[in-house]
C-alpha cells in the first residue's frame, strides 16, 4: 500500500464511505450522470431482468476496476483505452457464460445486452476516471458503490415497470387474474416515462435534502 | 423615502387589448360546450362521468405540480379544463373511470408539467394523454359503446365502474340489451375493415345513430368559426389541415374509388374536424408565422390520410397532430418572415 496521509481511523473510514456513496447517491450513474442508459432502458421491463443486468454490470465494474488499478503503472498511456476494453471484455465473457449456465431463460431475455456491457460507458468511465488513478482498495470500493447505485436504480425502474406492465413483481402475481396490464410500461416508451419520473423524484429529494443541510448549518453533514 | 414619480415611464406597448390567457381559454371552453353537449346527448351519463374522471386526474396533477413548484395555483386559467374536455371526447365513454383518470393525469403531468407548464408544452396535452392510454390500454380505448343507447341518462355503462387496475368486463352482453344491433365499430373502422361506407350527409349533420362517431362536422365547424371570428384560433390551420387531407384523399380516390374513401368522407369522419379546429390550433404547439401555419396544417392533413389509408389503424389524426407539433420549431425556422428592407430573401420559403 502506498503511504496515505492518514488522519486517524475515523477519518479514513468516513472517506471510504464517501468513496462508496459517490456512486450510490451523489454521482449515481443512472440518476445523476445519466450513463449506461442503453441497458437501463432496454432490459428494465421486469425486476428480474433489471436485477440480473445490474449484478452483471456490477461484477464487471468491480473486477475490471481492480485489474485496471493494479496494472495502472504498467499500461502505456497511448493504448490505455484498448487495454481497458480487453480487460473489461474478459470479465464480460465470464459473465456471459455464467448467466448462460445459470438460466437460459434469463440469458435469452437479456439478449445482446450482456455482451454490450463491454461498451457500457459507466465501466469505461470508471476505469479511465477513477481506477487508473487510485489504489486498488479505493478503486474497488468506488466500483462497488457505482455498481450498487446502478443496480438499485435499475431494480427500481424494473420493479415499477413490471408492477404496472405485468401486474407482478419478480414473477409473483400481485393483483389477481383480473389485472389490466399497462402495455406501454413494458414497451420502450414506458422505460423513458418511468425513468423521467424517477429523475423528478430524485431531484426533488436532493433539493429538499440540500435545503435541510443548509438550514441545519454545519452540524448536519456528518451523518 | 422614495417619491413615487408623477409620470410613469414604461416601454411600449402602451395600449393593451383586454385579452389574456384566461379570457381566450374561457372562450375556447364556450366554443367546446356545444360539441361536448352533443357528446353527452349521444352517450349520456357515461360521458359526463368520463369527463369528471379526466378532470379529477388533470386538475389533481395540476394542483400537485403547482404545490411542488411553490407557485400560485394555475387551476383558474381554464387550460386544464380544455385539455380535459378534449381528452374526454376522444376516449370511449365506456372506458373504466380509473383509466380516464390516468389519461387526465398523464395529459397534464407528462404533456404539460414536465415541459414547464402552459406555454411550454411542445405537444398538445390532451393528445399526449390520449396517446398514452392508446399505448397502455389498447383494447379498452378501441372499444366504443353504441351511440344513443337506451337508458343512457339513467345510469353508467357497467364497464365504467371497473375497480382500479382491473380489467373491464366485455360490454358486448350489455350492449345487446340496450340496442337492437351493435357492431362496436366507428364509421372509419367500418369503411376501412368492412368496406361499408356511412353516408357523408349523416356524418356532417349528425344523422349517424347506429354506431359511435364524433360530434357532427357541421357543429364543430360552427363552433370553430366562432373562435376564428374572434381571432382566437388561426383559421389557416384548420383550412390547410382539411385541404391537405382532402387533397391527398382525392388523389387516392380518383386512383382507386373502390378501395379508398372519397374526400368528403375523409373530412367528415373520425376525429379530423375536432383535431383540425380544436387540437391542431393549440397556440403553443403550432407555428406563429402565417406561411408556417399553412405548412403545418398541410403536413397534418397529409399524414392523417397516409395513416388512415396505409397504416394499421383506422384513425390517424392524433399521431398526425403530435407529429405536426414536433415539426413546429423546424417549420418556424424555415418560414421566418423577412423584415422590411432587410436584404434579399435567403431561404427557400419552406417546401411542401
Amino acid at each position: 500500500m502506498s503511504a496515505n496521509p492518514a488522519k486517524g481511523p475515523n477519518a479514513a473510514q468516513e472517506r471510504t464511505w464517501d468513496v462508496f456513496a459517490e456512486g450510490l447517491w451523489r454521482d449515481n450513474p443512472v440518476l445523476v450522470m445519466m450513463l449506461g442508459l442503453c441497458p437501463t432502458l432496454a432490459v428494465s421491463n421486469s425486476a428480474i431482468n433489471a436485477l440480473a443486468m445490474g449484478l452483471a454490470t456490477s461484477f464487471v465494474l468491480v473486477a475490471s476496476g481492480a485489474i485496471v488499478s493494479l496494472l495502472r503503472s504498467l499500461i502505456p498511456k497511448q493504448v490505455r483505452i484498448a487495454t481497458y476494453i480487453v480487460i473489461i471484455a474478459t470479465f464480460v465473457t465470464l459473465v456471459d457464460y455464467a448467466i448462460q449456465a445459470i438460466s437460459l431463460d434469463l440469458y435469452n431475455a437479456l439478449g445482446a445486452f450482456i455482451q454490450l456491457i463491454v461498451v457500457n460507458c459507466i465501466i469505461l468511465g470508471r476505469a479511465e476516471a477513477y481506477a487508473s488513478r487510485n489504489p486498488v482498495g479505493r478503486a474497488v470500493v468506488n466500483a462497488l458503490g457505482m455498481g450498487t447505485g446502478f443496480t438499485l436504480a435499475l431494480l427500481l425502474l424494473g420493479s415499477i415497470r413490471e408492477i404496472l406492465g405485468s401486474g407482478s413483481l419478480f414473477g409473483f402475481n400481485l393483483f389477481g387474474p383480473n389485472f389490466e396490464p399497462w402495455v406501454v410500461m413494458i414497451l420502450p416508451p414506458g422505460g423513458f416515462i418511468v425513468l423521467s419520473l424517477m429523475l423528478v423524484v430524485f431531484n426533488l429529494v436532493n433539493k429538499r435534502l440540500g435545503a435541510a443541510v443548509k438550514q441545519g448549518g454545519g452540524h448536519g453533514h456528518a451523518a | 423615502m422614495i417619491r413615487k414619480p408623477q409620470i410613469e415611464l414604461r416601454p411600449s406597448p402602451h395600449i393593451h387589448a383586454p385579452v389574456d390567457v384566461v379570457s381566450i381559454m374561457r372562450n375556447v371552453v364556450f366554443a367546446l360546450l356545444p360539441v361536448f353537449g352533443w357528446h353527452v346527448w349521444m352517450f349520456g351519463l357515461a360521458a359526463v362521468a368520463t369527463l369528471a374522471a379526466v378532470l379529477a386526474g388533470s386538475l389533481g396533477v395540476e394542483r400537485l405540480v403547482c404545490r411542488l413548484r411553490g407557485e400560485n395555483s394555475t387551476l383558474g386559467d381554464y387550460s386544464a379544463l380544455i385539455t380535459a374536455i378534449l381528452l374526454a371526447m376522444t376516449i370511449p365513454p365506456s372506458m373504466p373511470l380509473w383509466m380516464s383518470f390516468v389519461a387526465g393525469a398523464v395529459a397534464i403531468g407528462l404533456g404539460k408539467a414536465f415541459f414547464g407548464g402552459l406555454g411550454y408544452n411542445v405537444f398538445n396535452p390532451a393528445l399526449v394523454g390520449r396517446a398514452f392510454v392508446q399505448a397502455a390500454f389498447p383494447a379498452a380505448v378501441n372499444t366504443w359503446p353504441p351511440a344513443f343507447f337506451e337508458g343512457r341518462f339513467s345510469g353508467l355503462i357497467p364497464s365504467n365502474l371497473t375497480p382500479p387496475l382491473m380489467h373491464p368486463p366485455s360490454i358486448a352482453d350489455w350492449s345487446m340489451k340496450v340496442v337492437d344491433a351493435y357492431s362496436g365499430a366507428t364509421p372509419l373502422a367500418m369503411q376501412k375493415f368492412q368496406h361499408q361506407q356511412t353516408p357523408v350527409w349523416d356524418l356532417f349533420f349528425g344523422g349517424v345513430t347506429s354506431y359511435a362517431t364524433g360530434a357532427p362536422a357541421a357543429l364543430i365547424i360552427v363552433c370553430g368559426l366562432y373562435l376564428a371570428a374572434r381571432r382566437m384560433l388561426d383559421w389557416r390551420i384548420p383550412l390547410s389541415v382539411m385541404a391537405g387531407a382532402a387533397g391527398l384523399a382525392a388523389i387516392l380516390w380518383l386512383h382507386d374509388p373502390a378501395h379508398y374513401p372519397d374526400p368528403l368522407f375523409v373530412l367528415a369522419s373520425g376525429g379530423l374536424m375536432l383535431g383540425a379546429w380544436f387540437m391542431a390550433t393549440d397556440m403553443v404547439g403550432s407555428p406563429v408565422t402565417s406561411l408556417g401555419a399553412v405548412v403545418y396544417g398541410l403536413l397534418i392533413g397529409v399524414v392523417t390520410v397516409v395513416i388512415r389509408a396505409f397504416g394499421g389503424m383506422a384513425e390517424g389524426v392524433m399521431y398526425a397532430i403530435l407529429l405536426g407539433n414536433a415539426a413546429t420549431p423546424l417549420i418556424e425556422h424555415f418560414t421566418q418572415p423577412r423584415p422590411f428592407g432587410a436584404g434579399r430573401r435567403r431561404g427557400k420559403g419552406g417546401g411542401a
